[in-house]
């Protein structure tokens, strides 16, 4: 009778625990009408001063809330336009570049935009010498002569000199880089620390590094309000922007890792914009009435190399074969579906000189000869190291099956990101699967890396992907340079045609596919789009309706 | 009593002091040990493990020079044996470097990170205690029905089914399908503008402020995450709980009691659980314990900005300092929980009591 009672009671008990914690209002879920949230993976984000951050996410934020001289032009990316600079000139020697600032313009803080904040933009970037200022400092621009070389003539004039007649492309290209971006000097200047110079730092302040990292100095179209690491980007509408005015008041990054979560917040209307869709996740998304999908071919290419240093890999026409065993179309239907579009050149396609022609297909039988004629019938053992994400791990199975039926034998070796990529670098490995995104907008970024080994002993100061790789090519190298001082636009991007045939036809690299960007968004949105790069992915167009 | 007593309850008393402070010294000196040996396996295994730190800095695309210029400032070129006195020296003083990923001081990190996991574990602790107890007594009263068959295939899923499957379940069904709870993370973007958190706890600080909307918005956001941790320490605490209960329910006292004419409700309520309590109280906090270790799954699968998703995101990119960092206040709340539940042992255990 008592333990009826009690049961009974602790049924009650039961019930009403389960009651309060499912009690809430279903509602369908909305965002502020005047905010944009993207669910995000920005935990690459490390800084957010443009004189250091070199990271996709932060290219984003960098691109919405800093203006540059010159930018990317969206209509066609083998050229810039000016952004805050109104004209430039190039002089006879090739060797000075000056920029007319457009006249009037302010930063978010109110202060005027002059010369003088272009010129200690350089400076900061230079003598940071944080990870991208080689974009800047490969034109010979150091700590010591950057005052000189980078300077402002008057209020509207900057004067930028470099040490060769390059190609003004890639100067200019170069310069719509995240690195060069303007900050307002004035306002630097409040928060700069003080430093002891060292052997490794010779200056006595740390140029607002320190405060920059989570602070803003800029004149975007958005401002940079906060970052919280791991929880949220906020961005809000620049009111001095000098251009047109964003649209919404506010932009929100979410820090949101899984593409199953992202799928679901945007389901059901927490986020408008979900930006880490896996395949499965954005087939859904594509077949609800209420969402739609965007995308963009992004500069960064998925490739396998194969090092140098094993004595089969090093075989011409083992390079060759393994050309012919990558089944192409198989991945482009699967795993890459919707993410990548097969792409077989080294340099992605919206560059200048970029060629779009893939001769490679999936051929066993060529394979098996080209092994033949290097003296291996049989085939051999090898290695893979690929890390433990995908797309790279379904590529490399089904790379592991194709390889198998021309009777090489691949062993995957499975590792976290930063342990494969130290191994790499350290060129321990025999083959890698990765990819490469380029630094900045220009043919040479790519080139550079893929078609040139200036040094290939392993004490060498400069490591390209070739050089990973102890892939000796001199030859190849001189071409590469060579390309960087041809004025002529249509010249330079002919040599760069022909770079790209001769590493198709000979390299180490198996170059597999470009990467699509994708993102999953609500019907209501308009105007948003995905740029061709990170740093030229707006949100100053998007509205809602 | 007499003055033979007298003295021989004040011996009996130094005794007790001695015991105390003996006790307290060999704990202090296990505390000591523990933590060194904490702080150096952590650091060699940090030291050994094949991925380059500097990577995690700088990244791929950063130029050779810059790498090696990196590597003198974080002090990576010196010998380990200084590299770890350094770390020993400035952890000492309660400086545990600066985090890579984040930019901010490791204990600034931590103190943000740390509330997150605490709220949600205290809550999912409180909801797997009031549910699990009660549900393990009923299982040990009727040992054999159906209710105990009920509690058994609880525990057997709580122990079998992956907590970020479950998550994910819990998520499309009561967030997609249903709308009954709110999106992964703390709070909607809404109250991003309007609330300042003043603990780190927010249902706590939305409370405190009287800012009920946020209250509730909060609640809708740590209810799904804290049911699901929940449910795990009550698979846990319900099962230990039925074994405590049987194990009292077939002492002679029960018998005795019965014998007397008590009520089933006295008898269980009032004997037998008041003695399983006491091993009960250790379950509690152990489980609470390995929740504030911070569930990286749920942690991962709801975006709870807590200590658990700190430290995988920090060990995931060689962020080595994070990770030490994380790892020596997670093992001094072990050892705290631990003591606690020491103490409250002591004040449950009337065997303990001081005659």
């Amino acid at each position: 009778m008592m333990l009826e009672r009690f049961a009974l009671r602790s049924r009650g008990l039961l019930a009403g625990v389960a009651m309060s914690a499912l009690l809430a209002v279903p509602a369908f879920a909305v965002t502020p009408a005047d905010t944009l949230v993207e669910g995000f993976a920005i935990d690459d984000i490390i800084s957010m001063d443009p004189g250091e951050a070199f990271e996709l996410s932060t290219a984003e934020v960098t691109g919405n809330t800093y203006d540059l001289l010159v930018r990317l032009d969206l209509s066609d990316t083998s050229k810039v336009k000016g952004d805050l600079a109104e004209s430039w000139s190039v002089s006879d020697d090739g060797l000075t570049y000056t920029f007319k600032l457009k006249p009037g313009m302010k930063f978010a803080s109110g202060n005027p935009i002059t010369a003088a904040d272009v010129a200690y933009s350089f400076e900061r970037a230079i003598k940071l010498d944080k990870s991208p200022a080689f974009i800047i400092n490969q034109f010979g621009i150091s700590g010591d002569n950057v005052t000189e070389k980078a300077k402002a003539v008057d209020d509207t004039t900057f004067q930028f000199v470099v040490d060769k007649a390059y190609a003004p492309s890639f100067v200019l290209n170069c310069l719509s880089a995240t690195v060069a971006s303007v900050v307002d000097s004035k306002l630097v200047k409040e928060h700069v620390a003080a430093a002891t110079p060292s052997a490794d730092y010779k200056w006595d302040n740390d140029f607002g590094n320190a405060w920059l990292k989570t602070g803003y100095a800029g004149s975007g179209q958005f401002k940079l309000r906060e970052w919280r690491a791991n929880e949220a980007v906020v961005l809000e509408r620049n009111d001095n922007y000098n251009g047109e005015k964003a649209k919404l008041a506010r932009v929100i990054y979410r820090y949101m890792k899984e593409s199953s979560a992202q799928r679901l917040a945007l389901e059901a209307g927490d986020i408008d914009v979900a930006r880490n869709l896996e395949p499965n996740d954005l087939d859904a998304i594509a077949k609800n009435a209420d969402l739609t999908t965007a995308s963009a071919p992004k500069g960064t290419v998925y490739y396998i190399s194969l090092n140098q240093k094993n004595p089969n890999l090093a075989k011409p026409e083992v390079r060759q074969a393994f050309k012919y065993l990558v089944d192409y179309d198989a991945l482009s239907s699967t795993i890459l579906k919707g993410i990548g579009e097969i792409h077989q050149s080294f340099l992605p396609k919206g560059d200048l000189g970029a060629i779009d022609d893939n001769p490679f297909k999936l051929d066993v039988a060529k394979a098996k000869e080209l092994l033949a004629k290097a003296g291996l019938p049989d085939g051999f053992k090898v290695t893979m190291d690929v890390r433990s994400k995908q797309p790279e791990t379904g590529m490399a199975e089904s790379i592991q099956q194709t390889l198998g039926q021309a009777g090489i034998k691949l062993e995957i070796i499975p590792g976290d990101g930063k342990q494969t990529l130290t191994k790499y670098r350290a060129r321990n490995h025999d083959i890698y699967i990765g990819n490469w995104g380029q630094d900045y907008f220009d043919p040479n970024s790519n080139a550079q890396t893929f078609a040139s080994n200036p040094d290939n002993s392993d004490a060498a100061k400069i490591r390209t992907l070739a050089w990973r790789n102890a892939w000796d090519i001199p030859d190849l190298t001189k071409e590469t340079e060579a390309a960087l001082l041809e004025k002529d636009s249509a010249k330079r991007a002919d040599m760069y045609k022909d770079l790209q045939k001769k590493i198709l036809d000979t390299s180490p690299f198996v170059v597999i596919h470009q990467q699509l960007e994708v993102a999953g968004l609500r019907k209501n949105l308009k105007g948003f789009a995905l740029g061709p790069s990170f740093d030229t992915n707006f949100v100053g167009t998007v509205s809602k309706e | 009593m007499s003055v033979a007593e007298n003295q021989a309850a004040a011996g009996r008393g130094s005794a007790r002091a001695v015991a105390i402070l003996s006790s307290l010294g060999r704990f202090l000196v296990i505390a000591v040990t523990t933590y060194l040996g904490l702080l150096a396996v952590t650091f060699f295994i940090g030291r050994v493990i094949p991925i380059d730190p500097v990577l995690a800095v700088l990244g791929d695309r950063a130029p050779t020079a810059v790498v090696e210029r990196t590597r003198r400032e974080m002090g990576l070129d010196l010998p380990w044996i200084e590299q770890f006195y350094i770390y020993v020296k400035n952890a000492i003083h309660g400086d545990f470097g600066t985090s890579v990923l984040t930019t901010n001081p490791v204990m600034t990190d931590i103190r943000r990170a740390f509330p997150a996991t605490i709220e949600l574990a205290t809550l999912g602790t409180l909801i797997g205690a009031v549910i699990g107890v009660p549900l393990g007594v009923l299982a040990a009263v009727r040992r054999g029905s159906l209710i105990d068959q009920i509690v058994r295939i609880i525990g057997l899923i709580g122990y079998s089914v992956p907590i970020f499957w479950l998550g994910l379940l819990g998520l499309v069904l009561f967030y997609a399908k249903l709308q009954w709870v709110a999106f992964p993370a703390r709070l909607d973007v809404v109250y991003e503008y309007t609330f300042t958190p003043i603990t780190g706890f927010y249902l706590l600080d939305a409370a405190m402020q009287g800012q009920w909307d946020v209250f509730y918005d909060a609640y809708r956001h740590i209810i799904l995450p804290a049911s699901l941790l929940g449910y795990f320490s009550l698979a846990y605490i319900s099962r230990m709980t039925r074994s405590f209960m049987l194990n009292e329910m077939a002492q002679e006292y029960i018998v005795a009691a019965r014998a007397k004419g008590l009520s089933e409700a006295l008898i269980i309520w009032g004997h037998a659980l008041r003695n399983a309590a006491v091993p009960m109280v250790t379950v509690i906090a152990l489980s609470y314990a390995s929740l504030l270790e911070g569930s990286v799954l749920t942690e991962t699968v709801f975006s709870w900005p807590g200590i658990g998703l700190y430290i995988t995101n920090s060990l995931q990119n060689a962020d080595m300092n994070a990770v030490l960092g994380g790892t020596i206040v997670i093992g001094s709340v072990f050892i705290g929980i631990n003591l606690l539940s020491d103490l409250l042992y002591r004040l449950l255990d009337p065997r303990t009591k001081v005659g």
